[in-house]
């Protein structure tokens, strides 16, 4: 019995010596500061001072197409940030049952930068580091008002990654009305 | 000014306004033009002057009043707008949830004793209910009904499978306490039906790792920017039968937290690494002080070791599992079943096909159960069809091979439907 005990304690304690180890080896590979807030977001988008916000009022085409990719009725407006040909939005989105918040820079029709501003699920937590969004990176939506590159998913996450996904083809669909260019998205492929 | 200059400067003024019209119509003066006429004709571009002032001051008041309106319209509009926003915001961040899945199968099998096995099954039918107490405590709950039908004499069995309370110790870091999924496998924490192939559920997770496995305990664990994370959990332990049809059964042994005997508990570790789009690396292992409940019974402790891998590319996915329990004890040894092992491996491709998405499959089977009939290889091909991402219908066609000659009658081949959703 004596034996048994003594077995156990000492695997308990490897284990927790091993896991002990393991968090100080993860959290010294840890990236801070995973959050930002919106305000933040737009500053760090335009470092000489951010444009007064606008807003694109989401009516006809632009109502039906931004409702085809939620697959739910957007809200009648949407703000915005514009110059020099970069718009930036902040979009939410539902993942499995929390709204995910992310950020949204685009360059002349291209995704420029995803981040995820706040994360509320309690599973898919891989979308909200840079290994993920950067697959965002120069994405540009087609006439089918897709990406026109893969977004590999997570397992286990499937539901934030297609929020993600969501919110970057919203994002890209706006700007085109924003700046005027929906005309080009016709002939995308 | 006097009348007559006044007069004068009048005739003059019309004169010159007449003179375009008058020559529009007649290219000379008319000869017989007389003071008279021209005080009548004064008359009258006075009249039409003073008319036209007043139509253009109307119109300005008309203009004003329109500016006026649009301008509360705008401001009505502004409003709705805001306020529709702070509907859908509160919508969505809602502090409780509500969310589920089901499945719907329909078994046609044939065994080598020409045994006709032809079933339809409403096999899960599960609500989950959440609450965010605040940003950093929540309670999630899972609640299901097996097989459609659940009492006395009845095949189904009403299921708590999750209810635990999480903390978030920081961004990076969580507690949790309560009856939770232990961290195993690839299909224990995730099993919605559009997130896995095949009718049923892969036959390693369910005879080496009996998913949905769940335990009463408490967890702590760490997700990382660079994409690896961990989990530790203590909790209570199987309490496998060491005899009878279902001896030395890992499935059997389950508890499911309905006043479980808690003797000897278990603990389970697993790192998982996610860091790259489309990969998933994990490792598990589990500690169970007596696998029984009960000393020397023959069935003392045990180990589970698990490892998979999850690649996705573009449209083609592979996954891999190994799993392998070894038990200590006399009985259970000398019944050849102190290791337990089994594997798998699934390539797919996922494709849009006539405008529909659809996801073929492959996978192969390998196990070596505690029970003899738990010892055998299974063929599978089989396709997904995903009307909705959330609603998919299935379809696939097993073939199993037991390894033991005495087993043979339990060979089968035939194929499953199925449809199943989550929300």
């Amino acid at each position: 019995m004596r034996i048994i005990l003594d077995s156990i304690i000492d695997r308990a304690a490897r284990a927790l010596l091993a896991a002990a180890a393991l968090v100080c080896a993860a959290g010294a590979l840890a990236e801070a500061g995973v959050y930002r807030s919106p305000e933040a977001f737009i500053e760090q988008a335009f470092p000489d001072g951010a444009p007064a916000a606008r807003a694109l009022w989401l009516r006809a085409e632009l109502r039906d197409g931004v409702a085809e990719i939620l697959g739910r009725a957007p809200t009648p407006r949407v703000r915005y940030w514009q110059r020099d040909g970069r718009t930036v939005w902040v979009l939410e989105e539902i993942g499995k049952d929390k709204p995910i918040t992310a950020g949204v820079v685009v360059r002349d029709g291209a995704i420029e930068a995803v981040e995820v501003l706040v994360f509320r699920e309690s599973r898919g937590w891989e979308v909200k580091y840079p290994f993920f969004t950067r697959q965002f990176h120069q994405a540009r939506l087609t006439g089918g008002r897709n990406l026109d590159q893969p977004i590999d998913g997570i397992t286990g996450a499937t539901l934030s990654v297609r929020a993600m996904t969501r919110m970057a083809r919203v994002a890209l669909l706006l700007d085109a009305h924003a700046r005027g260019t929906v005309t080009d998205l016709a002939t995308a492929r | 000014m006097s009348t007559p200059s006044a007069l004068l400067a009048s005739l003059t003024l019309c004169a010159t306004l007449a003179a375009p019209l008058a020559s529009a119509a007649t290219s000379e003066p008319p000869e017989n033009l007389d003071l008279e006429t021209m005080w009548a004709l004064f008359q009258a571009q006075q009249a039409e002057i003073a008319a036209l002032k007043a139509e253009i001051a109307e119109t300005r008041d008309d203009v004003s009043q329109t500016r006026d309106q649009v301008t509360i319209t705008e401001e009505q509009l502004t409003a709705t707008a805001d306020y529709l926003e702070q509907v859908d915001r509160s919508r969505q961040s809602s502090r409780t949830s509500i969310g589920g899945y089901g499945e719907m199968h329909y078994n046609n099998l044939e065994n080598d004793a020409d045994e006709d096995i032809k079933e339809v099954d409403f096999h899960r039918f599960v609500l989950f209910f959440n609450h965010e107490f605040n940003d950093r405590i929540r309670f999630v709950s899972e609640l299901e009904l097996e097989h459609s039908l659940a009492g006395d004499g009845a095949p189904g069995e009403v299921e708590l499978e999750q209810a635990y309370i999480e903390y978030d110790l920081n961004d990076n870091h969580y507690a949790r306490t309560g009856l939770f999924l232990l961290p195993v496998g690839i299909l224990n924490e995730t099993h919605e039906p559009p997130t896995f192939y095949g009718v049923e559920r892969n036959d390693v997770e369910n005879i080496i790792i009996p998913t949905t496995w769940w335990e009463g305990g408490a967890a702590v664990g760490g997700r990382y920017g660079n994409g690896l994370s961990w989990d530790l959990a203590v909790h209570s332990g199987l309490a496998m039968p060491t005899d009878g049809s279902s001896a030395f059964r890992v499935r059997g042994g389950r508890q499911k937290v309905a006043e479980a005997l808690a003797d000897d508990l278990a603990w389970t570790a697993r790192v998982k690494y996610t860091g790259i789009p489309g990969l998933e690396l994990s490792g598990s292992y589990q500690y169970q002080q007596d696998a029984s409940q009960l000393a020397r019974d023959g069935l003392d402790d045990g180990e589970l070791l698990s490892v998979h891998g999850i690649w996705n590319r573009g449209p083609f996915s592979l996954r891999a599992l190994w799993a392998e329990w070894n038990f200590d004890g006399e009985l259970v040894e000398l019944a050849d079943a102190d290791t337990q092992t089994g594997w798998y491996v699934e390539p797919s491709v996922r494709v849009n096909l006539a405008g529909g998405d659809w996801g073929f499959y492959t996978r192969f089977e390998d196990l070596e159960g505690g029970r003899l009939q738990d010892r055998f290889e299974q063929w599978e091909v089989g396709f997904n069809y995903y009307p909705h991402p959330d609603v998919v219908l299935k379809a696939d066609w097993r073939n199993r091979d037991h390894d033991l000659a005495s087993m043979s009658q339990r060979d089968f081949k035939g194929f499953d439907l199925g449809v199943g959703y989550q929300f």
